[in-house]
């Protein structure tokens, strides 16, 4: 089954790549990132069946961290939208010299 | 050298998941409204969960349905709410007559399949392959995760703590509303 864990892996990753760099709503790109996050977190996980129990701890930080990002990244759109009153990328330019 | 012999029981959930997450996540990168595809990203977590659960990680999949699909996602679900983002138009996909059979197939097939294997006197080991390295030989599921958890990356575990107490503060004061200045 690792095979298949690891081909699913991938699959999934690159469908959260292909999201991010399609979509233009910026929650959207936001769960993509998540949807690569939880594609890595398949082969910790797959892989920590034949190289014992420190890839299941792994995910777990992925997860306390993918947290912290996703409070600290919604905030920071929900900060957008009150300048912009838009969550499409092509609106947030604040960075554009 | 690790899959000489699967049961067949197990290679078919082990591929039904794997197929429903990626037609699952297909259908998130493609929905328009934000909200559909939320809904979509969480049957991806539910199915990656029940993958981690047929992986020996049950305690990691107990944990990817509490605080991914429980969690995180309704912080997502509930941002696109305050910001008014969902569109009107319904929010399940699934609407011709015969999508919602199968769906209720699925759903009553795997129930029913719980049941008549939690009472059924067969071998587990015809269901359950055996393990290449017994990861949880001593403490169980929780030991065998919260061993390592709590020795060898200890430093890390009470890291994490302020990573999420300065992300709390980052979060509050980004979304505090600008006072008059």
């Amino acid at each position: 089954m690792l095979t298949e864990a690891l081909a699913l892996s991938a699959v999934l990753f690159t469908i959260g790549v292909i999201g991010v760099l399609t979509r233009r709503n910026a929650i959207i790109v936001f769960m993509c990132v998540e949807l690569m996050l939880n594609a890595v977190n398949l082969s910790f996980i797959a892989l920590s069946r034949l190289y014992g129990a420190g890839g299941q701890v792994f995910v777990i930080f992925v997860m306390t961290v993918a947290a912290a990002e996703a409070a600290v990244g919604l905030a920071i759109i929900i900060s957008i939208f009150r300048h912009r009153e838009s969550v499409n990328l092509k609106d947030i330019n604040l960075l554009r010299g | 050298m690790s899959n000489d012999f699967l049961p067949l029981l197990y290679s078919f959930h082990f591929y039904l998941f794997g197929l429903i997450a990626i037609a699952a996540s297909i259908a998130f990168v493609t929905r328009k409204s934000p909200v559909a595809a939320a809904l979509w990203l969480v049957v991806v977590m539910f199915c990656l969960a029940a993958l981690y659960v047929m992986m020996d990680a049950q305690f990691v999949g107990v944990m990817q349905v509490l605080v991914y699909a429980g969690a995180i996602m309704v912080v997502f679900v509930f941002v696109v709410m305050l910001l008014n983002l969902g569109e009107a138009a319904p929010l399940a996909d699934v609407r011709s007559k015969w999508g919602r059979l199968l769906a209720g197939f699925l759903g009553l097939a795997l129930v029913a399949e719980i049941m008549a294997l939690t009472r059924s006197p067969l071998d587990p080991r015809l269901v359950v392959p055996q393990l290449p390295v017994t990861v949880n030989s001593t403490g169980g599921i929780i030991g065998g995760v919260a061993g390592p958890l709590f020795r060898e990356y200890l430093l890390a575990f009470e890291l994490t703590s302020v990573l999420l107490l300065v992300a709390i503060t980052g979060a509050v004061v980004l979304g505090r509303k600008r006072s008059a200045n």
